[in-house]
C-alpha cells in the first residue's frame, strides 16, 4: 500500500513571512521523490508540512487525495538523529507504533524482531539507543518508520549525521528494504549524490520555492550514468 | 563507592565530631561561646536513652507521616501544574499569575492561614509541608517539561499517537530528570517547613519535641532532636537520589568523578 502526496500553491511560515511559497508537487504511490538544498532552503518544512505537523498557511495538502489534516500513522517521519526516545530499550522503540496501534505485546513481537533482522540488529534489542553508534541508532529509526506499514514515509537527512563509510552502507540497506516496501517515500537531503541515487525524481529546493524537477535516468540502476544530472543540479543548487 | 571514597567520608564525619567534642568538653570562648552547648557523648547519651522510650518512636512516626502525606500531595500536584502550564497557554495564563503571586511567600509563613483554614492542626501541618514542596516541584516540571525535545513528541504523534500517549509516553518519561531535581529541592524545603510548623503548632513530632526540649533547657535533648531531623532528611533524600537515578538510568552517564 502507498499513498499520493499531492501539495498545491503550498506555503508554510508565517503570513507575510513564508519559509515555503507556492510549492506544486505530486508524489505517485509508491515513488521515492528525494528533495535537494542547502540548509535553510525549507525542505524539513516540506517534510513536517507533509507529516502533518505544520499547517499550511496558504494553498493544501492532500494525502491519497483526501486534505491532510494532521499527523498520522500512515506518513511517519524518521529524523536525522534523536528521533528515539531514549529511555526506552531499541525493541520497545520499534514495538512503539505497533503499541499505539493497540497490538498486544504479543502480537507486537514477531514484527519487531523480523524488523531488528532485517536492519541487522538481533541482538541489540535489549540495549539503550545510549548504547548505540549514530549509524545503528538510525536503523533503529528505519525499523521504527517502517514496522507498522505505512503507506508513506518522511525522511529528514537521515543520514545526515553519518561518516561517509556507515552513510554508503545504510543508503544499500535502504535501498534493499523498499525493494520490497514499495511505499512512497520523501527523502530530504543536501547531498546532490545522496539524492542522485536514492530517488526516482529530485527535487530542489531553493529559497521556499520549487526551483526544479528533474527525473531520474534508470533510477537505482548503480551501473547508471547520471553525470549530465548531476552536473545540472550542483548548479541549480544554490 | 570505593573503599577510599567510604573511609574519607567517614573520617569526615568522624574529624567533625571530634572537633564537636573537643570544642564543647574544654568548653572554648572564643568570641563564640562553646559552654553551654552539650558534648557528642552527652548527646548520644541522651539518645540512647531515648531511644528507648516509646515518645521517640511515635514522634519519629508523626513527622514522617506528616513529611509522606504533604510531600506525596505536594509531587502530584506540582508535577499536575508544572505539565498543564507548560504545555498549555490557556493554563499558563489562568494559573500563572496566582501561582507567581504566592510562590515568593515561605511556607512557614502561611501558619495563620492554615490555622484559620484547618480544623485541626494536623491537616494544617501537612498543607504547609506540601506548599513548600509544591513550588519547587511545580517550577522545575515546567521547566523540564519545556526542555522535553519536540523532536520525540513528532515522532510518537507521526506514529499515530494522541495526546494521552504524548503526555504519558513522552512528556512524563522526558522531563523526569529534571522533575527528580525539583523533587529533591521540595523534599528538603518540606522538612525544613515540617519541623517549623511543628514547633509552632505540633502536638507531636520531632520539631514539636525539640522546641519543648529547649522551653525546659534541655539541651542534650534539642541536639538529639536536630540529629534525629539530620538522619531523617538524609534518609529520605537518599531515598528520592536512589529512586530519580532508577527511573532516569537512561541519561547519559556523567564524566567519572561529577556522580555522587
Amino acid at each position: 500500500m502507498s499513498l499520493r502526496l499531492t501539495a498545491r500553491g503550498l506555503s508554510v511560515g508565517h503570513p507575510g513571512q513564508p519559509v515555503l511559497r507556492d510549492v506544486e508537487l505530486d508524489v505517485a504511490p509508491g515513488e521515492v521523490l528525494t528533495v535537494l538544498g542547502p540548509s535553510g532552503c525549507g525542505k524539513s518544512t516540506l517534510l513536517r508540512a507533509l507529516a502533518g505537523l505544520l499547517r499550511p498557511t496558504d494553498g493544501e495538502l492532500l494525502a491519497g487525495g483526501r486534505p491532510l489534516t494532521g499527523p498520522g500513522a500512515d506518513r511517519t517521519l524518521v529524523f536525522q538523529e534523536d528521533g528515539l526516545l531514549p529511555w526506552r530499550s531499541v525493541r520497545r522503540n520499534v514495538e512503539l507504533p505497533l503499541a499505539i496501534a493497540g497490538l498486544k505485546r504479543t502480537e507486537r513481537h514477531a514484527p519487531v524482531t523480523d524488523w531488528l533482522g532485517r536492519v541487522g540488529l538481533d541482538d541489540h534489542g535489549d540495549r539503550l539507543p545510549r548504547e548505540l553508534s549514530g549509524g545503528q541508532r538510525q536503523r533503529v529509526q528505519l525499523a521504527r518508520a517502517l514496522v507498522g506499514a505505512p503507506q508513506a514515509v518522511l525522511m529528514d537527512e537521515p543520514f545526515g549525521a553519518l561518516d561517509p563509510q556507515t552513510r554508503a552502507t545504510m543508503q544499500q540497506l535502504l535501498l534493499a528494504v523498499w525493494e520490497k516496501e514499495r511505499c512512497t517515500v520523501v527523502f530530504v537531503t543536501h547531498d546532490v549524490d545522496e539524492a542522485l541515487l536514492l530517488g526516482d525524481r529530485v527535487a530542489v529546493l531553493s529559497g521556499g520555492t520549487l526551483a526544479a524537477l528533474h527525473q531520474v535516468p534508470e533510477p537505482r540502476d548503480p551501473a547508471a550514468d547520471r553525470s549530465a544530472l548531476r552536473a545540472l543540479l550542483l548548479t541549480q543548487y544554490t | 563507592m570505593s573503599a577510599r571514597r567510604r573511609l574519607l567520608r567517614a573520617a569526615a564525619l568522624l574529624a567533625f565530631l571530634g572537633l564537636w567534642q573537643a570544642l564543647t568538653a574544654y568548653k572554648v570562648e572564643a568570641w563564640v561561646r562553646f559552654d553551654h552547648l552539650p558534648t557528642v557523648l552527652q548527646v548520644a547519651d541522651a539518645l540512647r536513652t531515648q531511644l528507648g522510650t516509646a515518645v521517640y518512636w511515635q514522634d519519629l512516626a508523626e513527622s514522617l507521616r506528616r513529611i509522606c502525606t504533604g510531600f506525596a500531595l505536594a509531587a502530584v500536584l506540582g508535577v499536575t501544574a508544572g505539565v498543564l502550564t507548560a504545555r498549555s497557554r490557556t493554563a499558563a495564563d489562568l494559573v500563572g499569575p496566582v501561582l507567581e503571586l504566592i510562590r515568593p511567600i515561605p511556607a512557614i509563613a502561611l501558619v495563620p492561614v492554615a490555622i484559620m483554614l484547618f480544623p485541626e492542626n494536623e491537616q494544617g501541618i501537612v498543607f504547609i509541608t506540601c506548599a513548600a514542596a509544591f513550588f519547587p516541584v511545580t517550577v522545575a516540571t515546567r521547566h523540564a517539561v519545556r526542555a522535553v525535545p519536540p523532536r520525540w513528541e513528532e515522532a510518537v504523534r507521526t506514529m499515530g499517537g494522541g495526546t494521552g500517549r504524548v503526555l504519558f509516553g513522552v512528556v512524563l518519561p522526558g522531563a523526569l530528570p529534571g522533575v527528580v531535581g525539583g523533587l529533591s529541592v521540595g523534599l528538603g524545603v518540606s522538612w525544613i517547613c515540617v519541623i517549623s510548623a511543628e514547633m509552632v503548632s505540633g502536638q507531636y513530632g520531632v520539631g514539636y519535641r525539640t522546641w519543648s526540649a529547649y522551653t525546659v533547657l534541655d539541651y542534650p535533648g534539642v541536639f538529639v532532636g536536630m540529629v534525629t531531623i539530620g538522619l531523617l532528611g538524609w534518609a529520605t533524600s537518599g531515598a528520592v537520589e536512589l529512586l530519580g537515578r532508577r527511573l532516569t538510568r537512561w541519561l547519559p552517564t556523567a564524566p567519572a568523578g561529577v556522580r555522587g
